[in-house]
């Protein structure tokens, strides 16, 4: 299969195989007018499969809370054909409106105006807890 | 502007200033009576609740402020669907200051970040009560006269007991505290709690379910009810409601000065025969609820001390 290289714009590499579709959702690519690719159970000496996304647009999007959704991926941005940054996404220190609070106690299980907000209260343990009822986020 | 949502909010040694103030109201309660004049407290509680509601309001008034609100959300428009936000902002056009019990936890939360005037959270569902917290400081402040290496028992419902969450997050910045867990199994500490501030803070903590093992050990022996609130599932509460009853009989092995607390309502965890043993602190703390939320109040609403 080939698939073309892109002149501007990003790689999201190492993605979980079967995880793509989330992040493509969660990232709303399907707005876009530019050429995505979605590259499903790729051969990866490191992971046996895995996902790629191509975006050939230069976007102005969070990429940091894709580190929330999948740890392990990579995000390289690229320039006139060339590689001109690659990085692991960072833990954020806050999410919003990703995931929503389970607790049934929480004031934001009512109220459905009121963001999702949670907060990275363990780095180590990757743990966020809503910042209304401080539970502990569940994907 | 402050709001008081959680009992971290304060500093150690705000909570030192306010349980100052509060032992000054008690010394000379003259001297504060018309340091509110002109200011109103609102109280909404949309969850019932009888002693913290009138404790807020009888501090308002010794201050020689007023108090308006409601003390059920059937009376509010809550029972029309309107959301807290709309309703912190609408009150906050009409009081200086508000007081917010809610049965869904971050409520209160949720208010601070709309409310023109400052937020004292009242208690919302299982999650936090900072001025129940205050109350208990006060109180074992006024007994024992330190916060400091103290082994401190926490009985009975600590896994929906928002008093024992916020106590535990309050004495966790002293130093030498010992906790003791007494809990029957489905109703333990939290887990996150165990893990984010007794672990973390490497703090000195046991579990056990024998409350009568741990009694001579104990300098604070704070009891709670089982609330019928807090579970989903009747059948659960029936079974665990009655897991500890502390009697003159299993103070026997206590401590002479050891201070019995609980938040109150009391069902039936402490015999009433225990209410004249001086080591029963429970209507004192209940009395400090008032004082130290008077402090609160001129802390909040920033009255100047030559008010006073």
């Amino acid at each position: 299969m080939h698939i073309d290289a892109i002149q501007n714009g990003i790689v999201i590499d190492h993605i979980q195989a079967g995880k793509c579709m989330e992040l493509y959702h969660f990232l709303r690519l399907e707005e876009l007018d530019c050429s995505v690719a979605i590259l499903r159970n790729v051969n990866s000496a490191k992971m046996g499969r895995k996902d790629i996304i191509k975006i050939d647009s230069v976007l102005d999007m969070d990429l940091g809370v894709l580190g929330y959704i999948d740890p392990g991926i990579t995000i390289s941005i690229i320039q006139d054909g060339q590689r001109v940054k690659k990085f692991h996404p960072e833990l954020p220190e806050r999410i919003t409106n990703v995931i929503t609070c389970k607790n049934p106690r929480c004031i934001t299980t009512v109220e459905q105006e009121i963001p999702h907000i949670f907060q990275l209260t363990d780095r180590e343990r990757r743990i966020y807890r809503c910042i209304y009822c401080e539970s502990e986020a569940k994907k | 502007m402050r709001n008081l949502i959680d009992i971290t909010d304060l500093s150690v040694s705000e909570i030192d200033e306010l349980i100052a103030t509060a032992c000054d109201i008690i010394a000379h309660p003259e001297k504060y009576q018309d340091a509110c004049r002109r200011k109103k407290l609102a109280t909404l509680f949309f969850e019932p609740s009888t002693r913290t509601r009138l404790s807020f309001e009888a501090a308002m008034l010794e201050l020689g402020g007023s108090v308006l609100g409601f003390s059920e959300a059937s009376s509010s428009s809550a029972s029309k669907g309107e959301s807290v936000s709309d309703t912190v902002r609408v009150v906050g056009c009409y009081a200086d200051i508000i007081a917010m019990r809610h049965p869904k936890e971050g409520a209160p939360m949720v208010a601070a970040m709309h409310s023109p005037v400052p937020i004292i959270n009242a208690g919302d569902g299982g999650h936090n009560h900072p001025t129940q917290t205050l109350t208990d400081l006060l109180t074992i402040h006024r007994e024992k006269g330190r916060f400091d290496y103290l082994t401190v028992g926490l009985c009975g419902d600590l896994k929906f007991g928002r008093t024992v969450h916020s106590l535990i997050h309050a004495l966790s910045r002293y130093t030498g505290i010992h906790f003791v867990l007494i809990s029957p199994e489905e109703l333990r500490l939290p887990t996150y709690l165990i893990h984010d501030v007794l672990d973390k803070k490497q703090l000195s903590y046991e579990e056990t379910q024998d409350l009568e093992a741990v009694m001579p050990k104990l300098d604070i022996l704070y009891m709670t009810r089982v609330q019928r609130e807090r579970f989903f599932n009747e059948a659960d509460y029936i079974r665990l409601k009655d897991s500890y009853i502390l009697t003159l009989d299993k103070l026997k092995h206590a401590k002479q000065d050891l201070c019995i607390l609980h938040p109150l309502p009391r069902v039936n965890e402490i015999a009433t025969s225990v209410d004249a043993d001086p080591r029963a602190c429970y209507f004192k703390q209940a009395q400090n609820g008032k004082y130290i939320r008077m402090a609160l109040i001129l802390k909040l609403l920033e009255v100047e001390s030559h008010a006073y």
